[in-house]
């Protein structure tokens, strides 16, 4: 029976894994996601998990230690942000072109420059097309299924792949929120102990991380473009499983008050949560909106977003990052590239907003929406915009 | 032990990771090849010690069944260690013809 | 003839006779790192994890589809050997413990370049040092980054010519000494560190057994000779490492819990000039700073031979 409880999301997180029986955790703090390190760090201190915490010197030697770790065969979790994802981006590529399944807790925050500890996506962004399969949590509770999920998902066998995680920095990391927490028997009967292909040991000895020439280069690369898109059908097969054992349902894209709407607002993350209210309090003056919660950002979920946007007539794409001097936003970028063959497709206003942790309020999501229907009689003259900059 | 796949293979074919699962398979490629000179043995100077074998960066130098040291032709670079090392001087290197 | 006290002239054939790196790699003929490498796996035997940073030896070995290693390896990236090594380490213990794998140790050997740990790999090592990991970590010093074209290291000799530093008319090549890492990693605490080259194969192999048996950190030094970056005949590689020590360019010594032991003690060094006159990469030094050079490998070497005479085990000044 899942148990009630009411805490910080980030060490309700820390809670979840504990539940998966990690092997090995290496972590490194960084504002916001700290707490997620040292809540497991208690629990291992408390020995309630029999787990070994390595206190690295640094990120980049968190991610090296889980890839030695899971290419030993044991299963390894770490967490990080911002500057701390950067300093192990060496690293990123390679634990997903190696297959290690790798569990990673994002808890997002601005890159640097000027240093800015709070809430925003540009750390995640940096990392897109890095090979790791990508979940954005919008809540605690969401938070929590999803770190349980990702160790079924990154070690199923047609899968193998890193899974990351993002919870917004402070927004969710945080914030006390009541949730519910599976039970230990419960976790393990979904998740079974770790088996891996190979493993580092004399009695089957492998070697990992070859020298690839151009000769087979194209073809590696292929594979793990492959491996990657395959996995959608694994995420929406434990999504479906995880619904019948909690009753909470995942999709790659969760809908909200999408019947009859015109238009629709995209968030990722726990901006979303903020979208609804707005939704609903426009809604309640007549206006045909609904709003899409991208919950998984890679595999990119193309077919869904299609699906998703019929009959709209604009879409208003929040992001909360900026891609400079591009041609737009990362996940505008991303959406319209999606939907750049339909014959069909909705007009795409893109808002970036809450950039290094600047509040996001409902009247936003109100006069985004209204500047998104206003768009369609004159269009707008860039093609995004940070919303709310003074000055502009 | 994973068999030999045919080479170059298929991206289906790829390892997960690219990872090889045959330990020593790089014997499939001879560095012998690449030698422009060669060792020789000469038996009634070799006093059998190992030293040659124990310096040869290769490893292709082996004791054969009557206690006598040579190289493995398929993997020698030529690099001439054994010949220098040698203590009687029971090895000479020969240039490739 | 080589007059070398400390070698035993049929120990060769005591050696283990398995190959576990095997023939079929791709280093340059002559290369002493590939030879130190076998000679270390011999020594360390099959329950052995190797952790390989990026470099020479991690290129040559393993070029997918094949690998010459008949041992576990890992490679990941460049200053990581370290980490990941201590991520392997973590995970043997804890999967023993857990009893997901058979009961029996199996040794964590962490190997790199004189790049992957003097330099770019400092920190990792440090870290893993400090945490007290029981793995050993060898140092395959050629002392320049030969992989990427032989490039200035923290570990390049002074005087030597090199690509980012090389010697010109306005230059004499590296002005700076080289780095003295087997002393950094003893200030951790460290219960065994030792400095080894592969012109002595039963010394070093004899120090890979011994660190293998320590339940906790070690770190082996070994000088490992490049042909091609020190511009040496490739058949003199084994003389140049054997010269090295007998200059005391690189003297042989072990530190165990605090206590210097020489492994090897000329009875009188040999000038240094008969080391460097075999390597192309010394070629364009003058006598005058060769001479500099003289007279700071003798101030090491005097600095080294104070502390075996001084310094006491940790055992002693505890008790």
């Amino acid at each position: 029976m899942s148990k009630r409880i009411g805490m910080e999301i980030a060490l309700a997180a820390a809670e979840a894994v504990a539940l998966c029986r990690p092997d090995v955790v290496a972590a490194y703090p960084i504002t916001p996601n700290t707490h997620i390190p040292e809540h497991l760090s208690d629990i291992v201190a408390e020995g309630r998990i029999d787990t070994d915490f390595i206190c690295v010197e640094s990120e980049h030697s968190a991610l090296s230690a889980c890839c030695g770790a899971s290419g030993a065969g044991a299963r390894a979790f770490t967490a990080t942000s911002s500057q701390g994802l950067l300093y192990m981006a060496e690293i990123v590529p390679i634990a997903s072109s190696m297959r290690l399944p790798i569990v990673m807790a994002i808890g997002n925050r601005a890159l640097s420059g000027p240093i800015n500890i709070w809430n925003d996506h540009s750390d995640i962004m940096s990392q897109r097309d890095s090979g790791w399969i990508s979940l954005f949590a919008a809540d605690g509770q969401e938070t929590v299924d999803m770190m349980i999920q990702a160790f079924k998902i990154a070690e199923h066998r047609d899968v193998m792949l890193p899974v990351n995680i993002n919870l917004d920095g402070f927004q969710l990391t945080h914030v006390v929120e009541p949730m519910l927490l599976p039970e230990q028997k419960e976790v393990d009967r979904f998740l079974p102990p770790y088996k891996p292909y190979a493993a580092l040991h004399p009695d089957n000895a492998v070697s990992m991380g070859s020298l690839g020439m151009p000769d087979i280069f194209n073809e590696a690369m292929q594979a793990k473009d492959h491996a990657l898109i395959r996995s959608k059908k694994v995420i929406l097969e434990v999504w479906k499983e995880w619904e019948q054992l909690f009753g909470r349902k995942y999709e790659p894209i969760g809908a909200y008050r999408m019947n009859g709407a015109e238009v629709a607002l995209l968030t990722l993350g726990s901006m979303g949560d903020t979208a609804e209210v707005a939704v609903d309090e426009m809604r309640s003056k007549g206006v045909k909106v609904g709003l899409l919660k991208l919950k998984l950002w890679r595999p990119f979920p193309t077919e869904e977003l299609i699906k998703a946007v019929k009959g709209l007539t604009s879409l208003a794409v929040i992001d909360r990052a900026v891609s400079f001097g591009g041609a737009n936003a990362p996940v505008a970028a991303e959406i319209k590239a999606a939907l750049y063959d339909q014959k069909e497709r909705p007009l795409i206003t893109n808002y970036i907003i809450g950039l290094g942790g600047r509040d996001v309020v409902v009247d936003d999501f109100v006069k985004m929406v209204e500047k998104t229907i206003d768009a369609r009689k004159k269009k707008p003259k860039e093609a995004y915009e940070i919303y709310g900059v003074r000055g502009s | 032990m994973e068999k030999a796949k045919k080479w170059p293979e298929k991206w289906q074919e790829l390892n997960p990771g690219c990872m090889v699962l045959r330990p020593g398979s790089a014997r499939e490629y001879h560095t012998g090849t690449w030698r422009s000179q060669r060792p020789i043995f000469d038996t009634n100077r070799c006093i059998k010690c190992g030293v040659c074998y124990i310096f040869c960066p290769e490893g292709c130098i082996h004791q054969g069944a009557d206690g006598y040291f040579s190289a493995d032709l398929d993997y020698c670079k030529g690099c001439g260690i054994c010949a220098h090392e040698c203590w009687p001087g029971a090895i000479t290197m020969v240039e490739e013809g | 003839m080589n007059t070398v006290a400390n070698f035993d002239l049929y120990a060769p054939r005591l050696a283990d006779k398995e190959e576990y790196f095997s023939a079929g790699h791709r280093a340059c003929s002559g290369c002493g790192e590939a030879l130190a490498i076998r000679l270390m796996c011999k020594a360390l035997g099959e329950d052995t994890v190797i952790v390989n940073a990026t470099g020479c030896m991690e290129v040559v070995s393993v070029v997918y589809p094949t690998t010459a290693w008949n041992l576990p390896w890992i490679h990941v990236a460049f200053p990581n050997s370290a980490s990941v090594g201590a991520g392997v380490e973590a995970a043997l213990k804890v999967l023993r413990r857990k009893g997901k794998i058979a009961d029996r140790r199996i040794k964590t050997v962490c190997i790199g370049g004189d790049g992957g740990t003097f330099d770019i790999g400092f920190q990792a090592l440090s870290g893993a040092m400090e945490r007290g990991h029981d793995l050993l970590y060898v140092c395959f010093d050629n002392e320049a980054y030969m992989n990427t074209g032989i490039q200035r290291s923290g570990a390049t000799p002074m005087g030597a010519s090199t690509t980012t530093n090389p010697a010109g008319a306005a230059s004499q090549g590296k002005n700076e000494w080289k780095k003295n890492i087997a002393e950094i990693i003893a200030s951790h605490n460290v219960p065994y560190v030792a400095t080894a080259c592969h012109s002595y194969p039963i010394d070093f192999m004899n120090k890979v057994r011994k660190a293998r048996e320590i339940e906790g950190p070690s770190y082996i030094h070994c000088l490992s000779v490049c042909p091609t970056g020190w511009r040496v005949q490739t058949e003199e590689s084994i003389k140049a490492g054997r010269l090295a020590v007998e200059t005391g360019v690189f003297p042989l010594y072990e530190i165990e819990n605090g206590k210097y032991t020489m492994s090897l003690m000329p009875e009188k060094l040999r000038p240094v000039e008969d080391y460097l006159k075999i390597q192309g990469r010394f070629r364009h030094l003058t006598p005058d700073y060769i001479q500099r050079i003289q007279k700071r490998v003798n101030l090491e070497y005097s600095k080294l031979l104070d502390k075996v005479e001084n310094l006491h085990s940790w055992d002693e000044l505890e008790g």
